[in-house]
């Protein structure tokens, strides 16, 4: 059968000031009639570009410069403007990273839907709409007929996904590109929209490209997996093979920077050393010849071709990996060399360091713009009870929106609690203020997420390290500075960085100045909010590692916050896990993951995307169904009762405390957990102890 | 410039894994470059901007024109000499005389002293004074915010020409009369700008850092508040020059400008238009055309400043 897309030697270009960006250099690649082909790579390696020229939606300077994109025998890169936006929405649909960018919010999203369908079809105002109806109630919005004169912001961003992905279906497109479709959402919704993505293929017969950086998202489903790097196709093959015996190095060191993995042996993460090339000037030989660590003369001075020993895989590497050609290279690599000190020792646990007691958070929901009135307010944190010993990661995860950011404010005293004791070293930090509190900071130190907001553009990397010191008034310029240069070498950059402004480093050398900076106070306790989210997985592998190195060096105290559940297993000894402002379980990090007892762990467990093709297909669990409820209303007793499957009613009116479980400190809180409580009585009701 | 690692060096991280020299450092700021400071780099964005650097030339002649020209060019602008009024350009009066006999080119000068005087310090006074209230009014947030905005939009609320009209009709004002009254009108437009941008600013996570380091609120907006909104500032400051030099022109065409013998563009250009239908050329288009030519290129001075103090566009 002949494919559906074939793209074959596209070249990409965009011109900027600093010169000509190859964006996309020499990719072919074909997609066949109801297949889904995942496209992943790094930021900057141009897999968002390769999309965008599919559709000639390229930025302001970019342009087609070479090779041929053929859909169904014609030809698109040639195509006039007039022509394309026949084929845009009509046989080629998108959807993109951002539902709400991408919606108009001054539309209802029926007009936004039944405009895209007058387009493209010669139909009526009326049947426009009703074919708006059809699609929104495809991908499962509720109660349509009242939706559809609703306007973008009255969704969640969820199903603001939902209607992006129907408005690139109203029309039946052949082929559907997903560029990043679920990036900016939470795993349990992320699992959903996915799950309906490749529904509506199977049902509508199209075919799918997916766009993402997730190994683990596009592992459960694409059928055929293309690795980008800088510009160019580093493998190719079904996602089976690619999965189980990657051939490029660099897919290798993809797959070891993953934590999930890592996790389990309590290895050091590999971490694929420096940055992608600069597409301006892009280096002769093979591309990732400078990171890769089986590099020799031959690969800096020639290109090797996309090529491959079996029919369906090929990889742009003269010496693939894998150990049987390793040998034959006689280039034997022992892999356990960059896991040789992997045996981390565990840093040494003290005694409790944080105390967290019935903390509460409500912030006041008001209304009218002068005298303000108070007519509600949202519950971030709800009597959270938990403690830290010192030496100890404890990590914090939940969906966005379940207060545990707040946390970490309260407990850096960005925010002051509601009500709530947080104990540090048998101190009430809630209870400090003016002087005292000032003094009080130099123990408990954040590392922001956004290392680019939270350093100041005006300041050299030097001063902003500096001014924690120069706050507090310790020492005199020249020890400031002395220990400036100190904590430099500490997490790894050259001292000449102190005369740099933030916006000359890569995002993973600006996340090691905020943790240097975080550390300038030798504090205690450092909270980390989400420090790795906005990086590349080897990026954050390399922040990972520094993170864990100097905990073990300095004996410091993580209170680690992420989305992210391999992140925060890999690093955390003991982990909480919260929603809607509540804690419903906590314990040590693997009693946690592999016995959770309460519904909303599992959930979360089986959204999480892992980057293995079997396992990813075996989930039979459909992870957490739903959204999250408004934190202005949360429902009464278990506030997790309207999104969990084995509700009762009991739930609503109680709220279930939480109950010890086998493996030291295991608590959560649940009526009905999925393990069998310590000293519950068994005769008290069969249904407390379901069999799972 | 992104930087590729060195071959070798990267190979060798590969090998040994990446304890303490992490090798994304080669990404980045490399030890031999030279660091440069911030308006080195904010220059070199500036000077990229040519209509920019031909502005700049073009202030930079005017302001020499009118306050080194009158030493050069020497013409008597101080009494009235009936005998020269109307005479066309010649050697002896570059761009003729007007209907009093004064030289143009030396009036020009006057006129240019007027101006740029009244331009500068009005701007200068108005955007200092409402850089001040708006960054008060931006942090302190609340009922005070609002309060301080609503007297704001009160003076705003005023039409300024037409106030401006009863003053200089009420007082026969002086310069400095003048700088007074554009900076009483025009502070509200610089205050609402930097109440917003502190507004913006006060909510950066590194304000939030200087919290957590136990900083106080002064640290916040003396050290991190006020050098980011300083771009904003210095900008809204260039176009108010503009703009002041538009109002004592709108004025001094109303007839109220500055008095005899003194004069602005304005005046001049307004005098000139009665002899519109008489072909007294040398009446209308000097003056109208300096003022066209120096508002615009004070907005691209504006303009050019926008970019450079945008650090995201500063060359790496």
């Amino acid at each position: 059968m002949a494919p559906l897309l074939d793209i074959s030697d596209l070249r990409t270009e965009i011109r900027l000031r600093q010169g000509v960006v190859h964006a996309v250099d020499g990719v072919t690649l074909q997609v066949e009639p109801g297949e889904t082909v995942g496209i992943v790579g790094e930021s900057g390696c141009g897999k968002t570009m390769t999309a965008l020229s599919i559709m000639n939606l390229l930025p302001g300077g970019g342009s087609i410069v070479g090779g041929s994109i053929k859909l169904d025998g014609q030809e698109l890169s040639t195509l006039s403007e007039e022509a394309m936006r026949h084929i845009r929405g009509n046989e080629i649909g998108m959807i993109f990273q951002d539902p709400l960018t991408s919606l108009n919010p001054t539309m209802t999203i029926g007009k936004q839907i039944s405009e895209v369908v007058s387009l493209h079809r010669d139909v009526s105002k009326e049947q426009a709409m009703d074919r708006a109806a059809e699609v929104l109630d495809l991908v499962g919005i509720p109660r349509v007929r009242e939706r559809i004169k609703e306007y973008p912001h009255q969704f969640s961003g969820g199903m603001r996904q939902r209607v992006m992905i129907a408005m690139a279906l109203a029309c039946e497109p052949k082929l559907l590109i997903a560029d990043e479709p679920t990036t900016a959402l939470d795993v349990t919704i992320q699992k959903q929209i996915l799950e309906l993505i490749d529904g509506l293929r199977l049902r509508l017969g199209m075919s799918v490209i997916l766009v993402t950086h997730d190994l683990g998202v596009i592992a459960g489903r694409a059928d055929r997996v293309a690795v980008m790097y800088a510009g160019k196709i580093a493998e190719l093959t079904d996602t089976e093979t690619l999965y189980a015996r990657p051939r490029h190095p660099y897919t290798e060191a993809l797959f070891q920077a993953l934590p999930d993995k890592a996790a389990e042996a309590g290895e050091r993460l590999y971490s694929i050393p420096g940055l992608p090339p600069d597409l301006v000037n892009p280096p002769k030989g093979c591309r990732f010849a400078a990171r890769c660590r089986y590099v020799t003369d031959r690969c800096r001075d020639e290109e090797p071709m996309l090529t491959g020993e079996v029919p369906g895989h090929e990889y742009r590497c003269f010496f693939p990996v894998g150990p049987s050609e390793r040998r034959q290279n006689g280039r034997v690599v022992d892999y356990n060399e960059t896991v040789l000190e992997a045996a981390l020792p565990g840093p040494g646990i003290g005694a409790e360091l944080l105390k967290v007691d019935h903390l509460v958070k409500d912030y006041p929901v008001t209304r009218g713009a002068v005298l303000q009135r108070k007519v509600g307010s949202l519950s971030a944190v709800a009597d959270v009870n938990f403690s830290i010993r010192s030496g100890e990661t404890f990590g914090l995860v939940g969906e966005s929106g379940c207060g545990k950011s707040t946390i970490g404010k309260l407990v850096v005293g960005l925010e002051k609690p509601t009500s709530g004791v947080i104990d540090f070293e048998g101190r009430d930090l809630a209870k400090s203020s003016g002087k005292e509190y000032r003094r009080e900071r130099r123990n408990i130190q954040l590392m922001f997420q956004d290392s680019y907001a939270s350093l100041d553009p005006r300041m050299r990397a030097g001063t902003l390290l500096r001014e924690p010191l120069v706050i507090q008034g310790i020492g005199t310029k020249q020890e400031q500075l002395a220990r400036v240069g100190e904590m430099l070498d500490k997490v790894g950059l050259p001292r000449s960085a102190a005369d740099r402004y933030p916006h000359e480093f890569s995002g993973g050398q600006r996340q090691r100045l905020g943790f240097a900076r975080a550390l300038m106070l030798n504090p205690q306790l450092i909270v980390a909010d989400e420090p790795v989210s906005a990086l590349d997985v080897s990026i954050q592998a390399q922040v990972l590692n520094m993170m864990k190195e100097l905990q073990r060096d300095l004996g410091l105290t993580y209170l680690f916050i992420s989305h992210d559940l391999g992140v925060v297993r890999y690093l955390s000894e003991k982990i909480g896990v919260m929603y809607l402002g509540k804690l419903v379980e906590i314990g040590p990090a693997e009693e946690v993951y592999l016995r959770p007892a309460h519904p909303y762990t599992r959930g979360l467990l089986d959204s999480a995307p892992v980057a293995d093709p079997v396992a990813e297909r075996a989930k039979v669990n459909e992870g957490v169904t739903g959204e999250l409820p408004s934190a202005i209303h949360p429902p009464s007793g278990c506030r997790f009762r309207t999104r969990c499957p084995k509700a009762q009613a009991i739930c609503a009116d109680v709220e279930p405390p939480m109950a010890p479980f086998a493996g030291k400190d295991h608590f959560a809180a649940c009526h009905f957990p999925l393990e069998i409580p310590v000293g519950a009585p068994v005769s008290d009701d069969a249904r407390s102890v379901p069999l799972q | 410039m992104a930087m590729t690692p060195h071959p070798e060096i990267a190979a060798d991280f590969g090998s040994s894994g990446t304890l303490l020299a992490p090798p994304d450092v080669a990404g980045g700021p490399q030890a031999g470059e030279k660091p440069r400071s911030m308006f080195k780099r904010g220059w070199e964005v500036f000077a990229e901007n040519r209509l920019a650097l031909v502005g700049l030339g073009f202030v930079i002649f005017v302001l020499l024109f009118s306050f080194v020209g009158p030493m050069i060019y020497k013409t008597q602008q101080v009494s009235v000499t009936l005998a020269d009024a109307y005479c066309t350009p010649s050697a002896q009066h570059l761009l003729g005389c007007d209907n009093l006999g004064y030289d143009v080119v030396g009036r020009l000068m006057q006129g240019g002293q007027s101006s740029l005087e009244v331009g500068l310090a009005a701007a200068f006074i108005s955007c200092l004074f409402g850089s001040i209230y708006g960054a008060v009014s931006g942090f302190a947030g609340g009922l005070v915010d609002a309060f301080m905005m609503r007297i704001v939009d009160a003076v705003l609320s005023i039409p300024f020409i037409f106030v401006l009209i009863i003053l200089a009709v009420l007082f026969h004002p002086s310069r400095l009369a003048f700088i007074g009254f554009i900076a009483a009108t025009y502070w509200p437009q610089p205050a609402r700008l930097v109440r917003g941008e502190t507004l913006s600013l006060r909510t950066r996570e590194y304000v939030a850092a200087v919290k957590v380091a136990g900083g106080r609120s002064s640290r916040a907006v003396l050290r991190h508040i006020m050098p980011n909104a300083i771009g904003t500032i210095i900008v809204q400051a260039t176009f108010a020059v503009a703009d002041a030099i538009i109002i004592l022109s709108s004025l001094g065409f109303l007839g109220f400008g500055v008095q005899l013998p003194q004069t602005d563009w304005g005046s001049m250009l307004s005098q000139g238009l009665s002899f519109l239908t008489l072909g007294y050329w040398w009446l209308i288009y000097p003056a109208g055309i300096i003022i066209i030519l120096t508002v615009v290129a004070f907005n691209f001075i504006g303009d050019a400043l926008r970019d450079a103090f945008e650090t995201r566009l500063q060359r790496r």
